[in-house]
């Protein structure tokens, strides 16, 4: 016999914006709802309606369902009544709540990626707010920090999020499982505008090809046109030495990630603040990054509360060519940003070459000089990009050889 | 409407902010004499019933407490103790603030020794009153209506029992030794002055002269020892602590900015925040900005605390002054440093006086449960109508020049921006900007400060959008269930009622 009863969500002195959910099927006796919320007065009648409507939705006419609801706004309330019906019955009907306006965005291959901020995907407590901390990306992890058992109601809840929690302009980002079960999320995900899918424990080309198939085929379904980026991370020797050949695996692919817990583990060395042991890792894959035109995005520094040290370490991975790094507390974001940005001096020789170079091209000289030295054009180059950036982080205008032709000039 | 009659006296419903404007002369307690008290001096007296007793304590009689050993407080449960044993009924409760270790006063509300309580109200009293189960009706007044009530004898003290730190035998008492001592005792002034008895209670008897005398012995009738007056680790406040939660630390950061770019905050203001989580990550976000610019702030009202004090050791502020620490290294600060001041609550905020504090302060952090689309404040009641908070100094300070609320745009979906408060503590003509995670509102009156705000990159927006963002996040709520009957009044500064809270139905 099939069960009867099942449960999803959080519950718990310390839950915030959850709830858990209890259904258990019966055979006569009508809808049955018990409530206990936090929020009863004021939300209490909305909650019963939507309990109501999705039970209804999935056709169950016998049931008692109880919730205990510590604060959840409705779509984390949806996804959990889902997940419980989802046990109990076999359907592929999706309850979907709007799909709201400002999610309606998308992101560029090649945009900034300082930062993207990791929240679990099973815990809506953080998700409300954390696209006001600003970050470049916000990623929805249904990996490590979703447990084997909650997997399925881990998905429901990333997919009401992507449709109606405003992240306020961050890249949508999701980790999806290891194989085979991260091509079952897709299905949550790709018709729901996520931006960019990270692949974790990547190791080969191949796998990136079987990752694509399945986004097309989904696509297909839902007419979506435009595609999905990929970040695959790298987080073991294998994947290291073939990070190459993943970095080129598809035009899609817009950035490598190292995820340096696995891969000391992997190397069976420790991982330290030093981070010596993953020396060789992390320059092969900035190189492997490079030779592919692609971003090459730094491991998490786990300890959220040395931020002098965090910026120190930002400072040695922006030196070894990395473009962002990832964040397990929103405090870090601030921190990344401004090491990762360029510094003042860097900015001033760079407006020096740029406009000599320019100089030079407006007046038909082949070769660019600054004083009485030559300029390579790889430097320009590395000036041009400088610039780019500072105008990117609002940190120069775009009108910035205006000002400084007239500061020569004063 | 407010009703015009509370507890049987009549009252005066608020007239608008300045209008109402009272007659006539202080009140005064009975003139005594000291040929009824010994020649020695020595007033100590065996225990706390005894001195009741002599003071005569009898049937509708008011009593009251200060609030400096707050959730440590031993002594005020005893009062009611004491009263219980000797039968008597009906008192009226005039505590400073009330907190959850005076639970144990809801059996002397429910057997009816205590009629009502006529002061803040904290968690348990709160509930109790909210639901209706207290004989009179609460009366709730900020720290600064208290003594303005007293002062003015719409409330008339019988007996006060005022908890000292130490006291000597003749009843001079403060609170910067001994084991429960607390910094301050700022809010016992009026009491010890209007009342018509005195009682001091100490668990530290010390020789004549006890210096300062905070407490003036020449007001005090009695002085009972007992073991212990408080327990220290309650004494401190919960909440002095700076926020470690991004979303407050990102509101205090918002709010500092704000100071800064609107010019509000400069060298030489004056400035006040409270002891709770975000305002003290907003006091030490200032320091900073006063570090970096060279600047001091000149004064700096408390509730102090280890933040504040860190200030005035490092410069960024010239002197503290104080009616209640927050926090150990405040009490120890006042102690031994000559620029932090004790300074009676009498008068900083007292608005039937000459003048006071509050009107100088330049920066005014404050918070509040709720505040609505015409900027009033609600500090007294949460969104499902309960009672649960005092308004400790809250009116009172709304009259400083720059009244800033950082405040959470909703708490686990409660939204905070409402079309009406549940209870109006604050008219909204004296609140001027909300800074919320999400954006920040500037009062409409205040056009000044739009016009400075014009060009900056903070996320200025009207307080009508702000609340349709929660709104979108939160969900459209409905609106408690509250009956008609009243059971709380709460005054504003001058006595008048601004609102009553009506009793809940579950």
């Amino acid at each position: 016999m099939s069960p009867k009863i099942a449960t999803a969500g959080n519950t718990g002195k310390k839950i915030r914006s959850d709830c858990f959910v209890t259904l258990e099927l019966k055979d006569k006796g009508g809808i049955q709802i018990e409530q206990k919320s936090k929020v009863e007065v004021l939300y209490g009648k909305a909650n019963i309606e939507l309990c109501k409507d999705v039970l209804s939705f999935y056709g169950i006419e016998n049931a008692q369902l109880t919730l205990d609801d510590k604060g959840a706004v409705s779509l984390i309330i949806a996804a959990r009544i889902e997940a419980v019906v989802k046990q109990l019955i076999d359907t592929d009907k999706e309850y979907l709540l709007d799909f709201i306006e400002e999610n309606k965005y998308f992101s560029e291959k090649d945009q900034l990626r300082f930062s993207r901020l990791y929240l679990p995907g099973n815990s809506p407590s953080m998700m409300l707010n954390a696209g006001i901390h600003d970050p470049n990306g916000i990623i929805l992890d249904l990996e490590d920090s979703v447990a084997f058992d909650r997997k399925k109601e881990a998905q429901l809840v990333v997919r009401n999020a992507l449709r109606g929690i405003n992240f306020y302009g961050a890249e949508r980002m999701v980790r999806i499982n290891q194989f085979p079960m991260g091509l079952e999320d897709l299905k949550y995900l790709v018709p729901h505008n996520v931006h960019m899918l990270l692949v974790p424990k990547c190791e080969g080309a191949e796998q990136i090809k079987e990752l694509e198939e399945k986004i097309v085929e989904i696509q297909k379904q839902h007419n979506i046109e435009r595609p999905v980026l990929l970040m695959p991370i790298i987080e073991s020797a294998l994947g290291v030495e073939k990070s190459f050949e993943i970095a080129t695996s598809s035009e899609n692919v817009v950035a490598l990630a190292i995820g340096l817990e696995d891969y000391t583990a992997d190397l069976g060395t420790r991982r330290t603040n030093e981070a010596i042991e993953s020396f060789y890792a992390r320059t092969r894959i900035v190189n492997a990054c490079k030779a592919a035109s692609i971003q090459a995005i730094d491991s998490v520094f786990s300890d959220v509360g040395d931020m002098d040290a965090l910026r120190e370490n930002v400072k040695v991975s922006k030196g070894l060519g990395f473009e962002g790094m990832g964040c397990i507390h929103p405090r870090q974001i601030k921190v990344i940003h401004e090491s990762f940005a360029p510094e003042t001096v860097e900015i001033e020789k760079a407006k020096k070459i740029v406009n000599a170079f320019i100089d030079a091209t407006e007046r038909g000289l082949g070769v660019v000089s600054l004083g009485t030295k030559m300029i390579d054009p790889p430097v320009v180059k590395r000036a041009e990009t400088t610039i780019n950036l500072a105008i990117n982080l609002g940190l120069i205008s775009e009108n910035w050889r205006e000002d400084f032709l007239n500061e020569q000039a004063s | 409407m407010v009703p015009t009659e509370i507890n049987g006296e009549e009252v005066i419903p608020f007239q608008g902010v300045g209008k109402h404007k009272p007659t006539g002369r202080k009140y005064a307690p009975p003139i005594p004499t000291a040929i009824d008290y010994p020649d020695d001096g020595n007033k100590v007296i065996g225990t706390l019933k005894e001195a009741l007793q002599k003071c005569g304590l009898k049937d509708g009689m008011t009593i009251s407490t200060h609030h400096h050993l707050r959730n440590g407080d031993l002594v005020s449960n005893t009062i009611f103790d004491a009263a219980a044993e000797m039968g008597v009924k009906d008192l009226v409760w005039f505590p400073s603030a009330s907190f959850p270790c005076h639970e144990p006063v809801i059996k002397y509300l429910e057997d009816g020794t205590v009629n009502r309580i006529e002061g803040s109200m904290n968690g348990p009293l709160g509930k109790f009153v909210s639901q209706g189960k207290m004989k009179g009706t609460a009366v709730l007044r900020s720290h600064g209506g208290r003594v303005q009530a007293i002062q003015d004898g719409e409330v008339k003290i019988d007996i006060a029992v005022l908890a000292a730190p130490s006291s000597d035998f003749f009843g001079n008492g403060n609170a910067s030794s001994g084991p429960s001592a607390c910094g301050v005792l700022g809010y016992a002034t009026t009491d010890f002055m209007y009342a018509d008895k005195v009682i001091v209670v100490t668990d530290n008897l010390v020789d004549f002269p006890n210096m300062p005398m905070e407490i003036q012995g020449n007001y005090v009738d009695f002085v009972v020892v007992i073991d212990k007056i408080g327990i220290p680790e309650k004494i401190v406040s919960g909440t002095t602590q700076i926020t470690k939660s991004p979303d407050r630390l990102l509101i205090a950061e918002l709010t500092a900015q704000f100071l800064q770019e609107s010019e509000i905050l400069k060298d030489g203001c004056y400035m006040q925040a409270g002891a709770g989580g975000t305002s003290l990550a907003i006091g030490h976000y200032i320091h900073q900005i006063l570090k970096e610019k060279g600047w001091k702030s000149k004064l700096g009202f408390g509730g102090s605390t280890k933040y504040m004090v860190q200030m005035l050791e490092e410069g960024t502020m010239e002197h503290i002054m104080d009616a209640q620490a927050f926090d150990l290294d405040a009490v120890a600060s006042i102690a031994n440093n000559k620029n932090h001041h004790q300074f009676p609550v009498f008068n900083a905020y007292n608005h039937h006086s000459k003048g006071n504090l509050t009107s100088m302060m330049d920066i005014m952090i404050l918070g509040a449960t709720e505040v609505d689309v015409n900027f009033n404040g609600n500090v007294a009641t949460h969104s499902d109508g309960y009672l649960l908070h005092g308004i400790g100094g809250w009116q009172n300070c709304l009259h400083a020049k720059n009244v800033i609320l950082p405040i959470p745009l909703f708490r686990d979906r409660i939204p905070v921006i409402k079309d009406e408060v549940t209870t109006i503590c604050g008219p909204g003509e004296m609140i001027d900007i909300i800074v919320t995670e999400r954006g920040i509102a500037i009062n409409p009156r205040r056009t000044d400060l739009i016009e400075k705000m014009k060009n900056s990159s903070l996320p200025v927006k009207t307080i009508e959008e702000l609340k349709a963002e929660a709104e979108a996040i939160c969900g459209p709520s409905q609106k408690p269930t509250i009956s008609d009957e009243v059971v709380a009044a709460i005054k504003w500064v001058d006595g008048t009622v601004i609102d009553v809270v009506r009793k809940v139905i579950d």
